[in-house]
């Protein structure tokens, strides 16, 4: 086993003997649902309303999983095992980046057809907007881990993830919420700027994990 | 020795900024036209572009200061990026300000979603309003030193990108947008660089006068300690 | 606060290389200074006793020791090592027992040394055999695949304290390893975190006894 394989299958293990985070996403991503039902007082969304509901709704179910991630490494020592071990701190960084988009793409398989069942006329334009959300994911994996790395090691924690993420999240939604608005359109799926916001995904992806990975072995000094 | 040479410096500096300032702004108020559309409101171009290009950069710099403090250690590094981005702030609230005034003068409104620059100043001051909650958060002074430094260099990275997917979300047809300094006539043109160099040096000025005043205050907490020490 | 009285309780080991030296170390956080001065030497398959009131430096010095704290100002040389620059040419020559025990609590002891094998570069067929040793030696077996979470301080500290060995490191840093052990368990771990066959040990302890007796030198801090 290398040591990313290893640190993934631990969280992947822990997630899936003790429940911690995946529920927690789930439930609250329907309720949220439903708070928007009756905050529009709407009972189908389509359009820019859909992708409204849906988009910011995953990113705040999202927070959820991300003020969560370090804090084993945090309590039970985790930090020290692989600062003491030889090996580049970095695939701390990939490990928990890739239980992360895991985590995401499991809230969706849940959240997106709960979504659809309440407020979508057509399932059409899933397909596609699967893409659109997965390279969101990426992106958000790869911002979280970093600003999630930075709060569990301060003493507002809590607080300052949410703060500090959600302005470097903007663009994300922008591109997912752009995406879905023509995908979730009441006529069908529109492919209008569908490579546009892809490109936009791509982009921030790429530039994201490389501040990830060029930075994170600073935030393990000590 | 070297402390003279700096307060020579910053007095230099100080008043190369005013009197490219000075000349900027007559040279603005008086010798450019007035534009054809906005009419007099339009001169409010002259601070609020260079306000946020001086912005910008300023951002850029403190990231660049971050990655050399980040290779190097040297905590001379982390005040320069702390004070860039301090100061790039304050020019952001004044980005902020000077296009609400500009936009309630062209168009009647205190705010404008679809101007881009308005609206991605927003996000990016937004998200370096969080510098400050994050470095009073951490006590250990250089791991607060460390992670101000990612910090920077994360936000730097994301201003340019956070530009472009906000100039991506407006809508294709009927932007409403300020007028750029790209297309400018020249007696126009003139004027904005001299304005933007005079925002540099303003820049440069204040982030050279604080970074001095720091260190000030730094010696003196040295001695006093030294002093009770002995004591 | 006072400077540091090292006391030779038998003969030391001369002419080799040292596996530890210490001028000036220092190390403050922010206006407290936890180790003021300390100067050490200690030859290869050396032992020494830490020993302290509570808050007297002695966690810190083993954290820098390690590698996982940074000195403030002082020469620190672990292994031929200089810290803070070449620590990462340290990793994986050390064995860290810490303050509190480095182990998930969602995962078993089995799981537990398994990632740590992992970390350090171990073939994990080749290591089975020698974490069911190890278990065996401690009498952890039964428990071997319970979760920590359901185990007792002692039975956390025995798993620890094979996690610590588990890589056959050159260099033994013990923060209290007798913590929450009765006599027979104590009998249990000694052969497995004695300074023998060139391996060099530190041990941190709270008042004098069997680990004092043991060692080359007593380190009093405080």
């Amino acid at each position: 086993m290398t040591p990313f394989t290893a640190l993934l299958r631990k969280d992947l293990t822990v997630e899936l003997r003790t429940f911690r985070s995946l529920p927690a996403m789930a439930l609250f991503a329907v309720t949220a649902f439903v708070i928007f039902r009756f905050g529009l007082d709407r009972t189908s969304l389509n359009g820019e309303l859909a992708a409204g509901v849906l988009v910011p709704t995953l990113l705040f179910a999202a927070l959820l999983a991300i003020n969560r991630l370090f804090v084993a490494e945090r309590e039970e020592g985790g930090f020290d095992l692989v600062r003491l071990a030889p090996v580049d701190r970095t695939v701390l960084f990939a490990a928990k980046a890739s239980a992360l988009v895991i985590y995401l793409v499991a809230l969706e398989l849940v959240a997106v057809p709960i979504f659809a069942l309440f407020f979508l006329d057509s399932a059409s334009g899933l397909l596609p907007f699967a893409l659109i959300l997965l390279l969101a994911d990426i992106g958000l994996a790869a911002t979280g881990t970093l600003i999630s790395t930075i709060a569990t090691m301060s003493s507002a924690r809590d607080l300052l993830a949410p703060l500090i993420l959600l302005p470097l999240l903007v663009p994300l939604v922008i591109a997912a919420a752009g995406a879905g608005e023509h995908l979730l359109a009441a006529g069908g799926p529109d492919y209008g700027r569908f490579g546009t916001w892809l490109g936009l995904l791509g982009l921030y992806d790429l530039i994201f994990l490389l501040v990830g990975y060029a930075t994170f072995d600073f935030l393990l000094d000590d | 020795m070297a402390n003279a040479l700096k307060s020579i410096t910053l007095r230099r500096l100080a008043i190369a900024t005013v009197l490219v300032m000075a000349a900027g702004y007559a040279l603005a108020f008086f010798a450019a036209p007035e534009d054809a559309d906005q009419g007099f409101i339009q001169k409010i171009f002259y601070l609020h572009v260079p306000l946020a290009t001086v912005a910008l950069c300023g951002w850029i710099v403190a990231a660049i200061h971050a990655i050399r403090h980040l290779q190097t250690g040297d905590p001379k590094h982390d005040a320069r990026s702390y004070v860039s981005i301090h100061i790039s702030v304050i020019f952001g609230l004044a980005v902020l300000l000077t296009g609400a005034i500009w936009a309630k003068g062209s168009w009647g409104v205190w705010w404008e979603w679809k101007e881009p620059t308005l609206v991605s100043f927003l996000i990016v001051f937004l998200l370096y309003a969080t510098y400050y909650p994050l470095r009073y958060a951490i006590e250990d002074r250089d791991r607060q030193a460390r992670y101000a430094s990612v910090f920077a260099i994360t936000a730097g990275a994301f201003v340019p990108l956070n530009f472009l997917a906000v100039r991506l979300a407006q809508p294709l047809i009927h932007p409403r947008t300020f007028s750029s300094a790209g297309g400018l006539p020249d007696s126009m043109l003139f004027p904005f660089l001299v304005c933007l160099v005079g925002m540099a040096l303003l820049w440069a000025t204040l982030v050279w006068f604080e970074l001095d005043s720091k260190a000030a205050s730094a010696n003196l907490r040295r001695i006093r300690r030294a002093l009770e020490a002995t004591a | 606060m006072e400077r540091t009285v090292v006391e030779p309780t038998r003969e030391a080991n001369r002419a080799l290389k040292p596996a530890i030296e210490l001028a000036g170390l220092r190390r403050d956080f922010g206006d407290r200074t936890a180790l003021d001065g300390i100067d050490l030497r200690v030859d290869p398959g050396g032992s020494v006793a830490v020993l302290g009131p509570n808050g007297s430096g002695k966690s810190t010095l083993l954290r820098i020791l390690a590698g996982l704290l940074r000195p403030t100002s002082g020469q620190v040389s672990v292994l031929g090592c200089s810290l803070p620059k070449e620590t990462h040419l340290l990793r994986g020559r050390i064995g860290y027992l810490g303050h509190e025990p480095i182990l998930y609590r969602d995962l078993t002891p089995r799981e537990n040394l398994e990632l740590a094998a992992a970390l350090h570069g171990l073939e994990s067929e080749a290591i089975s055999p020698r974490i069911a040793a190890l278990f065996d030696a401690v009498g952890m077996s039964p428990r071997a695949d319970d979760r920590v979470a359901e185990l007792s301080a002692g039975m956390k500290q025995r798993i620890d304290i094979c996690r610590a060995v588990l890589h056959e490191p050159e260099l033994l840093l013990l923060d209290e390893p007798d913590a929450h052990l009765d006599p027979e368990a104590r009998r249990r771990i000694a052969p497995l975190i004695a300074a023998e066959n060139g391996r060099t040990r530190v041990a941190v302890s709270h008042d004098r006894g069997p680990a004092t007796e043991e060692a080359d030198f007593v380190l009093e801090l405080g």
